[in-house]
């Protein structure tokens, strides 16, 4: 599908936005468009100074990896900002204890600030531990917290030993990299916990899911296919999760990882200290969805099991074409802009997108890493843009330049979109559709529908 | 009727806190100085600062906010974060080319022990050829105060940075604080039609409320200009909301415990400029408070347009009073806010049960005593609380309705009793930033909100379903 006659940008794209001053100029080789540009694209370097980027730090990464643990304290040590903005903003849910969708911070002062804020640390975590009752807890130490010298493992440690729960100390100092270090911290955290579970044995056939968060409750659609064709589920990290199944995980036979961005360092550590192989699977749409049940029960070797996931995938198909083609009908050759958080995610949305008629015209990510742009470059067509950590001047730039129908993105890119005139699709952390699985990609279909055929868009053109 | 507050049964210190009912520095600070023409607030930080901050805000304000973040890296932590200071700016003003660049402090570079003012002067000596934006900078450390801390130490920071002597004017300075978009345009209406020229400071009603665009604008269009903000020394007199502003921030302090001074009363100390302080005007009273001081410094009589709002504020008084006598309500928010709110609850019958703020100058219960001094007693006044003080207290003493942001949503749906949402922020409604609380007509709104509430509850809860009232 070559669509150089398609009005798409032309090489003299980059320099015409040069001129403009859009760009950062230390920004432009993390920006490339397919067909114009053989150089590999820049990624995994610390956004620029001055920017504003639709990255977080740290602690943000590490807090969205733990934070569906729902039956665990978590406690943010530091001053106030941080558990505030972090204060139930996921659409993780839990079909038990809500725990974690409180914020509990020690709000450190000026006081705590000069002499330190251990002692207030340590009062916060046995009064909330003796309240709550938490089957674990986690300490987020934030930006100040190493500076100011707080010995938050020396703490944890006490907590441990006098409450007799778990408290895991997660060094999260926002400055100390990007989210992606964040997701690294949050693994060791759940490494600590593995395999303190010396009884469990886990049934035939069991898996871990890694990295799903159970969204408006898309991890229990997947068990539910995975239990229709015979596969069991020790531990989810993190969707719905529980801190008695990471402490169990360790006896599964495979993970299955999806948003490989945050999970797939913990697989691979798995695989190292358990020799628990690992398989990177998407849930959206549906070639992703369907091969990420066929290659399980390949990886079981049982036909019998690959035989119930056809004919799962067959029945799905069979109520979920059918039910597509309307949409398609009406989202036919449009286009849009996709911008999320991992590079994973953005190439099932590339597929995803197809299937509904709908072709990707730029397509970008916050944290994705080398193999993950090669893959979109392969998968993309001529003359997208792609692009690594963005901001909103050029996602504006880029937008109006391929004139896109359609942004996908997260709360952050929707103003930006609406503002411009176009439709928007969340499809971030925060959202409250499930979009994973068969059901989900009719929702998506229903949710992109709902925004690039509405009226209302007459108004702004 | 009118017993006093039950008292709070544990007062057991949880040390932690729990669900916050603030927020941090230097969110409060980026909202005061997206209020300046061309500004474009950089936070001097870790980028999670930013992020989060422009994330709590696009949820409100439904609007692109553009806040930048110096990156902090370990390097600029261990070194200090000069370079990150100079690259910030190079980038921002290459990018923006705003006609202002506001730097906003961390806990982290305070901690540090960054000088950013330091960071300023030298990177204007180091471009004193260039034809450079105007720089301002706030101190906004998160462990001092909240985010009402750091909105207000922008406006004094902004009027002590550009402010100037000279020949006395006519004009009115107005520190409206923290209130809506729309109640920020209300305003304008109001001085206008007094016939008075203006500086308001800070006024994002266009930068944080824009209409649609044809084309993406780096810096929207709107804000007070440097200009204006220049000529706030020669005002004939100062009008500022709240009277707590920023005495939060003192609470806690090690280093300095002197006073932080505000933008009027700076103006009055060091320009001779007359303030008028005086809460925020929601309720016939407050907003009586205000018209009386334009009236005053105008020299004219209120216009007929606002004594007409007026007198129909009263007579809704008189239907609807008999729907809200004696409910019992929860206020909750930023402490001026609160003041003013249970200010105007109070005079309708409404029984303020629990006026509560994360904010931190222990002095919410003395200045509620002073704005309600027949009832003001009996209304249980407590700073440092967060939600769930509010959600255990509740659970004790069940309370008609909520009277704040959503955020206390959670705890009225549990309790199955109505929520007015004013105030900041509105993260579960679409028009939260058009909210209108201030004046006679603002109160008007808010008075047929709660009211219909009400009789909306009792509607629905009846077994009849009565199509009169």
């Amino acid at each position: 599908m070559s669509n150089k006659k398609g009005g798409y940008p032309q090489p003299p794209f980059l320099q015409k936005i040069k001129r403009m001053n859009t760009f950062i100029k230390d920004r432009q080789n993390q920006i490339l468009t397919k067909g114009n540009s053989d150089t590999k694209i820049a990624c995994g370097k610390a956004s620029v100074a001055g920017s504003v980027s639709q990255r977080a730090c740290v602690f943000c990464g590490s807090r969205v990896v733990l934070y569906p643990i729902a039956d665990a304290l978590h406690l943010i040590h530091g001053p106030v900002g941080c558990a505030a903005y972090t204060w139930d903003i996921r659409g993780s849910l839990s079909s038990g204890p809500q725990l974690h969708r409180l914020s509990f911070t020690t709000d450190l002062k000026e006081k705590e600030v000069v002499f330190g804020g251990e002692e207030r640390l340590y009062n916060a975590l046995v009064s909330l531990i003796d309240q709550y009752k938490p089957k674990g807890a986690f300490v987020y130490g934030t930006c100040i917290v190493g500076v100011i010298g707080d010995d938050v493992e020396a703490v944890c440690r006490r907590v441990t030993r006098e409450k007799g729960i778990d408290v895991i100390p997660v060094m999260a100092a926002g400055f100390a990299g990007s989210k992606k270090d964040g997701y690294k911290v949050a693994c060791d955290a759940l490494v600590k916990l593995m395999g303190t579970d010396t009884t469990y044995k886990a049934p035939e056939h069991s898996i871990n899911i890694l990295g799903d968060f159970n969204l408006a409750g898309e991890l229990w659609m997947l068990s539910e296919y995975y239990k229709k064709m015979g596969v069991n589920m020790v531990a989810c990290m993190t969707g719905d999760g529980r801190i008695d199944d990471v402490r169990k995980a360790h006896t599964a036979q495979l993970n299955v990882v999806q948003c490989s961005g945050s999970m797939i360092g913990l697989a691979k550590e798995m695989k190292e200290k358990y020799a628990i192989p690992f398989m990177k699977v998407s849930y959206f749409g549906i070639e992703d969805m369907s091969d990420a049940l066929y290659e399980v029960a390949k990886f079981f070797k049982s036909d019998e099991m690959m035989e119930k996931a056809r004919k799962l995938v067959k029945e799905e198909l069979s109520q979920l074409l059918p039910a597509l083609q309307k949409y398609r009908q009406d989202l036919e050759g449009k286009k849009a802009a996709i911008y999320v958080g991992g590079a994973f995610k953005a190439i099932s949305l590339v597929k995803a997108l197809r299937l509904i008629g709908m072709k990707a015209v730029v397509v970008g990510s916050q944290t994705g890493n080398q193999d993950d742009y090669d893959l979109l470059k392969d998968l993309c067509d001529e003359g997208t843009i792609i692009v690594d950590d963005s901001n909103p001047n050029e996602l504006s730039e880029f937008v109006k330049q391929t004139g896109a129908d359609l942004f996908i993105g997260g709360v952050k890119e929707r103003p930006i979109a609406y503002k411009l005139g176009l439709g928007f699709c969340d499809h971030n952390h925060e959202r409250k559709e499930a979009l994973a699985g068969y059901d989900g990609m009719l929702n998506f279909a229903k949710e992109v529908h709902a925004s690039v055929c509405s009226p209302v868009w007459q108004f702004m053109k | 009727m009118f017993e006093n507050a039950p008292i709070l049964k544990s007062t057991k210190d949880y040390t932690a806190t729990r669900n916050a009912c603030k927020l941090c520095a230097p969110l409060g600070a980026s909202i005061a100085f997206k209020g300046i023409r061309g500004c474009v607030p950089i936070i001097h930080g870790g980028q999670g600062c930013a992020t989060y901050i422009r994330r709590y805000l696009i949820s409100h304000y439904k609007e692109p906010v553009d806040i930048a973040s110096s990156n902090f890296t370990e390097e600029a932590t261990v070194f200090g974060g000069g370079a990150n200071c100079y690259t910030a700016l190079n980038n921002v003003i290459g990018q923006y080319n705003p006609e202002v660049v506001a730097m906003c402090t961390t806990c982290l570079s305070e901690t540090i022990g960054d000088d950013v003012n330091l960071y300023m002067h030298n990177y204007k000596e180091d471009n004193k050829h260039e034809n450079l934006p105007h720089i301002v900078t706030a101190s906004t450390p998160s462990y001092q105060g909240s985010h009402m801390d750091g909105f207000h130490e922008a406006v004094a920071s902004a009027v002590k940075t550009f402010a100037k002597a000279g020949a006395k004017g006519k004009h009115v300075n107005l520190f409206p604080g923290f209130v809506s978009t729309e109640d920020l345009r209300q305003l304008k209406y109001i001085l206008s039609d007094f016939g008075l020229d203006y500086v308001m400071l800070p006024d994002y009603s266009d930068t944080l409320d824009n209409p649609i665009w044809e084309s993406y604008k780096r810096i929207p269009e709107g804000g007070t200009p440097i200009s204006e903000i220049e000529t706030c020394g020669s005002a004939a007199a100062s009008i500022e909301f709240g009277t707590i502003i920023n005495q939060g921030s003192l609470s806690g302090r090690v280093r300095s415990k002197s006073l932080s001074s505000t933008a009027a009363s700076y103006l009055e100390n060091e320009f001779g400029v007359e303030n008028h302080q005086m809460p925020m005007p929601i309720g016939v009273k407050l907003s009586d408070t205000f018209f009386n001081a334009l009236e005053k410094i105008s020299g004219k009589e209120m216009p007929t347009r606002y004594k007409r709002e007026r007198g129909r504020l009263i007579d809704s008084y008189a239907d609807g009073h008999k729907y809200i006598f004696g409910k019992k309500a929860v206020v909750y928010g930023e402490e001026d806010f609160v003041i003013a709110m249970t200010t105007f609850l109070d005079e309708i019958g409404i029984k303020v049960v629990l006026a509560a703020t994360g904010g931190e100058s222990g002095k919410l219960e003395s200045e509620i005593r002073k704005y309600c001094p027949e009832r003001g007693e009996k209304i249980l006044a407590k700073n440092h609380f967060d939600y769930e003080n509010i959600h255990e207290w509740c659970q004790e003493n069940k309370p008609d309705l909520f009277v704040g942001n959503s955020k206390a949503y959670y705890i009225a749906r549990e309790l199955n009793v109505p929520i007015i949402r004013c105030g900041f922020p509105i993260h579960d409604r679409i028009g939260g930033q058009r909210i209108k609380h201030v004046g006679y007509s603002g109160t008007q709104e808010l008075f047929d909100k709660v009211v219909n509430a009400l009789i909306e509850y009792k509607q629905d809860h009846s077994p009849v379903g009565y199509k009169y009232m």
